[in-house]
């Protein structure tokens, strides 16, 4: 690089240049919109919105305003995306570690897997796992095994139904979670110090399980059951998870998880071999070595590409409005369509999914610092 | 940011290219110059707009475009299609990227006023419906309590929907799916107890299941919706033009002119009606900026609106629509465009 | 003198002669015993794959292969049993070029032709004539533009008339051509010790790998004609391409960033100590460097965006998948190939992305034997 001066000009240059850059958008925006004859602004958001929503975490109907429909749809793309980057973890580890297994017939079917879906459009198998789902019976022969239902409208459950008192059960429960961990964190000091194993699986179960079911049975059981049962056309009540979303969930999960899989072969293939034999010279077995040698030194190489992973999954469930689940997008084009604001639209978009990314990333840097503390 | 640098150059520089190209004149002016008609269509919409083998545009929509190309530039071909989605069809005409919009759009006050644009008439006239499966049970829309709707996303439909549910105080669970052909699907795949769009859309629909009697059309229709191609706002001349090519089309039912017989007729005939609107009696091309032929192209393009309904959406095609509201007023519809005089 | 220890062997008038490995452990029997039937859990696996397969396969090839209808005008003539490709016959040069004029069909596959050497020069150091080949290479993408587009004597074709498969590749190797000096310099942006060059740079590369591509198409299809002086117009696949060019060179300019990180800083050093300026220092020393290492990272981009060139499709171009779609309203066919269509599609992004990904990882070894 030149000398100071030189890199002083430059980069007054680029802000000139941002800067002009900047000043030429806003001022065509500015024309363009004049001569349309059309406004800027976020307003709308406090219209009425007038279209109904069939998934939602918060209540929401036809009479809402615009902005209360951007957040259920928001929402929507944070569960379909959590419950597709767990799915996607689970999912990598097992075909990462199934592709080493010495079965030569489930490592191909897992191969088989990882290309086919590592190499086909993500939108192609959206549709390919909606169209499988709709093949499921329809909603008059649903399967049937308690009061679950599984038809081509969904898996219809029953769903709780808090009554007073149900309070004290939320404490049993942290109360139960908390004990836990404390728990393991004893355990693990004890073991360090003295060798000794504490069954803190169990005693987990037991805590976070047990207390809630004790404290259930006595204040009464104040959780009852909606259960569904057949109406006119549909099961009525209890609570409905949409095919949308399931294959939605499958087809971010499996993509995901075949990239992540990949991940995680590269990562057990770069521990060093020897960690392996030392591990079986002392007696581990397979599956301990895997757990307890192997990954903990695969994971440093493993979580800095799987951030990107999940920031992917997080950006490819706009993919939902293929097939009507009614994510950030779905729901932000009928807006764009009903308000006609395509600029306030997009940005609302932009910002959401920036902030979604932000934390995500944020979450797992902290995480990889601290494994790679950990271990060195 | 390099990339800002680069991008700014090239936007430049297009912007110095095309500033020559396109001065400030009016659409007709920026058309006749450009020697080609911009028409935004759907993507894709079984009888109005759909490719044929060759990958050419065709349909009911699209020849209204042909029509309007027809008589500002003499040549129904000297068309570029610009395919629009649901949500880019407004922003796309807005912008000026296309010139005309015939894309089954619902003629709304909204849009009319608040999008900055024009509705020049109303080529179909159509309404919301539903369809069901016969097994159901069910006659009426209004029995409809509790039931899946399968529903296409980004339209009237969806306010149309709601707003029959709620004043109905019946509960449905929406299914919003984005194209036609997956909504179509799904509704046959039982995902959904009734599928809703437009009535002219529920025929073509119903015409292509396996069994199309196992279905049926329910009686209500919920909505009106007059589709109808439209343009920019502010440019009056241009928004004539597209109106009178409409109205010319419709006339020309009235009065018997046809693909056929319009040349012969456009040498002069004793009904003086025709021989204004083929231009050979008076200037009313000229009054709108064409040559004085300009209906005689117009409807040799794909002949009158009678011709262009059987040909891509009549009794007689795939869809089997009838003329239904979109029959001319003295056969018991209300197509009745104003005179030509 | 003590006696040698004996030997534990005696001596043998004759060999005894070699025996056969147990059945159990050599031949097929042997293969399978340890393949797949090493202990109880993975005869388990072993038999649920089996059924996995049987529940999968044979359906899935009757469907498609035994029980399809291959002929027929419309989709009339297919029957219900398997699949339908009888439109294939008709629609497949649409499928593979969109819109443009069969007169010219020959112009895409010239270019498409022309696309291997250029590729190869760029990939493969011992090719005859190397030094033209490199700026043969360099010069592809406009011998293409003019093929495809037209000027020069030869025939215009507008843009809005690519489609199909073709639009895909096109989409997808300008974006990746055009990327790729962006990206260079956005990574040596990120790099540089200039404070606003480097944070011009990380907010442009982190706000664009920030958002769905999708997000970035509706601005280009949707918005970007906003920005630009009233009256100036750009043709729809010209935006799409800026936006897809944005997106791709940000990712592109990680990959090299990761290029560049692996070089040692001696190399640095060194071309600083001979006295080179900043720019010829990198394109003397580190950056042949870092670009021939991030070549498997900048396949895999590419087949990332090539998938992604899909997207398209929500924004009414049509690519591949539009065409699919196009096909599934048309009269005739309606209802009758919804899933062939998507199928087709699909295997044509699986053969080119399954091998280009397969070339990527054979790269990638063999750059990282030449590096230890």
């Amino acid at each position: 690089m030149g000398g100071p001066s030189r890199g002083v000009i430059l980069q007054l240059l680029l802000v000139l240049a941002v800067a002009l850059f900047f000043a030429f958008v806003v001022a065509n925006t500015k024309a363009n919109l004049e001569r349309a004859g059309l406004s800027a602004g976020y307003g709308f958001l406090w219209d009425t919105s007038a279209f109904d929503i069939n998934q939602r975490l918060i209540s929401y109907d036809s009479t809402n305003t615009y902005g209360r429909a951007f957040i259920v749809g928001g929402l929507n793309t944070v569960l379909v995306a959590s419950m597709g980057v767990i799915a996607a973890t689970i999912i990598g580890f097992l075909a990462g570690i199934l592709r080493l297994s010495p079965n030569f017939l489930i490592s191909r079917i897992v191969t088989v897997y990882v290309e086919f879906t590592r190499n086909v459009p993500l939108l192609l198998q959206i549709i390919f796992w909606w169209v499988i789902l709709l093949a499921l019976p329809r909603v008059r022969d649903s399967i049937q095994v308690g009061a679950f239902y599984l038809n081509n409208r969904g898996v219809r459950m029953p769903a709780p139904v808090f009554e007073q008192g149900s309070v004290v059960l939320l404490i049993g429960l942290v109360v139960g979670v908390v004990a836990t961990i404390l728990v393991a964190r004893w355990a693990r000091a004890r073991q360090d110090a003295t060798g000794h194993k504490f069954p803190v699986g169990w005693t987990g179960l037991g805590l976070v399980v047990g207390l809630p079911l004790v404290l259930f049975l006595i204040t009464g059981r104040p959780i009852g059951l909606d259960l569904p049962e057949m109406g006119r056309f549909n099961l009525q009540g209890g609570f409905n998870i949409t095919p949308e979303l399931v294959a939605l969930w499958l087809a971010l999960s499996t993509y995901t998880g075949s990239f992540i899989s990949e991940i995680v072969r590269g990562g057990i293939l770069s521990v060093n071999k020897g960690q392996t034999e030392a591990a079986g010279a002392l007696g581990l077995p397979s599956g301990l070595t895997l757990r307890k040698v192997i990954l903990p030194q695969a994971m440093r190489a493993i979580v800095p590409p799987l951030t990107s992973q999940y920031l992917n999954l997080t950006k490819n469930s706009s993919l939902a409005v293929a097939i009507g689940y009614q994510d950030l997008v779905s729901i932000g084009d009928t807006i764009l369509n009903q308000s006609g604001q395509a600029l306030e639209v997009i940005s609302i978009y932009m910002v959401t999914y920036l902030s979604l990314s932000l934390l995500t990333s944020t979450f797992m840097n902290w995480y990889n610092g601290r494994i790679a503390l950990v271990e060195r | 940011m390099r990339t800002t640098n680069w991008a700014k150059g090239a936007v430049m520089a297009l912007a110095i290219a095309m500033a020559g190209v396109s001065a400030h004149a009016g659409t007709l002016e920026d058309v006749q110059s450009a020697g080609v008609l911009k028409c935004g269509i759907n993507t894709g919409l079984a009888g109005f707009a759909y490719t044929d083998d060759m990958g050419t545009w065709t349909g009911f929509d699209v020849a209204y475009c042909r029509a309007v190309a027809a008589a500002v530039l003499g040549d129904p071909d000297a068309i570029e299609f610009v395919v629009l989605t649901g949500k880019t069809r407004f922003p796309a005409l807005q912008a000026g990227e296309i010139d005309v919009l015939a894309r089954n759009t619902t003629w709304t006050l909204s849009r009319d006023v608040d999008l900055g644009l024009t509705f020049v008439g109303v080529n179909y006239y159509d309404g919301q419906g539903f369809i069901g499966r016969k097994a159901l049970g069910v006659m009426s829309a209004t029995e409809l309590d509790g039931a899946s709707v399968c529903i296409q996303t980004g339209t009237t439909t969806e306010l149309n929907l709601a707003d029959f549910f709620r004043t109905n105080n019946m509960e449905y669970e929406p299914v919003p799916i984005e194209t036609n052909a997956e909504a179509r699907a799904a509704y046959e795949a039982d995902r959904c107890d009734v599928y809703t769009t437009d009535a002219s859309g529920l025929a073509a629909t119903k015409a292509t299941f396996d069994d199309p009697d196992a279905h049926i059309v329910y009686p209500e229709v919920i909505s009106k919706e007059p589709l109808g191609p439209l343009v920019r706002h502010g440019d009056d001349q241009w928004a004539d033009i597209a109106r009178w090519v409409l109205n010319a089309l419709i006339i020309a039912e009235e009065l018997g002119v046809t693909q056929g017989n319009v040349e012969r007729l456009a040498g002069g005939t004793d009904h003086p009606e025709i021989n204004r609107m083929l231009g050979s009696e008076g200037s009313y091309g000229e009054m709108l900026g064409l040559a004085s032929d300009w209906a005689v192209h117009a409807i040799k393009a794909e002949g009158n609106y009678a011709e262009i309904f059987d040909r891509y959406i009549g009794p007689d095609t795939r869809l089997g629509l009838q003329r239904g509201l979109n029959a001319l007023y003295k056969d018991g519809g209300i197509l009745y465009a104003p005179p030509f005089r | 003198m003590k006696s040698a220890p004996r030997p534990f062997f005696r001596n043998r008038d004759q060999m005894i002669p070699g025996r056969p490995a147990p059945v159990t452990q050599v031949g097929v029997l042997g293969w399978l015993r340890t393949n797949l039937f090493s202990s109880w859990f993975n005869t388990l696996l072993t038999v649920a794959a089996l059924v996995l397969l049987w529940r999968i396969v044979p359906p899935l090839l009757g469907w498609t292969v035994f029980n399809a209808d291959f002929s027929g005008e419309t989709g009339e003539e297919c029957t219900a049993a398997g699949a339908c490709w009888a439109w294939v016959d008709q629609r497949i040069n649409q499928f593979l070029y969109g819109f443009y004029p069969p007169r010219a069909y020959w112009r895409v596959n010239v270019a498409l032709l022309l696309l291997i050497p250029a590729v190869a020069y760029v990939l493969f150091d011992k090719l005859p004539y190397a030094k033209y080949g490199r700026w043969y290479s360099l010069s592809y993408p406009v011998i293409a533009a003019i093929l495809l587009i037209g000027g020069f004597g030869i025939e215009r074709v507008p843009t809005d008339q690519f489609g199909g498969f073709m639009l895909n590749l096109v989409a997808g190797l300008a974006g990746i051509a055009l990327s790729l000096p962006i990206g260079i310099l956005l990574a040596l942006g990120r790099r540089a010790k200039l404070p606003v060059v480097r944070y011009a740079s990380v907010i442009f590369i982190e706000v664009v790998r920030g958002v769905p591509l999708i997000t970035l198409l509706f601005v280009a299809i949707i918005i970007l004609e906003l920005f630009l002086p009233p009256r100036v117009s750009l043709a729809q696949l010209v935006r799409v391409m800026v936006m897809i060019t944005a997106f791709s060179s940000a990712y592109m300019s990680e990959v090299i960033r990761g290029g560049l990180q692996s070089i040692p800083s001696g190399q640095d050093e060194a071309a600083q100590a001979m006295g080179l300026s900043y720019w010829k220092k990198m394109r003397l020393v580190i950056l042949p460097q870092a670009l021939k290492i991030s070549i498997p990272g900048i396949v895999n981009t590419f087949i990332g965006l090539f998938k992604d060139t899909t997207l398209v499709v929500t924004i009414g171009l049509f690519d591949i998948l539009g065409q699919a779609r196009l096909l599934q309203t048309n009269p005739d066919w309606i209802g009758k190939v919804d899933h062939e269509t998507f199928l087709l599609a699909a295997l044509f992004f699986f053969v080119i992305c399954f091998s280009m990904s397969r070339y990527s990882i054979n790269l990638e070894r063999r750059l990282d034997t030449t590096r230890r």
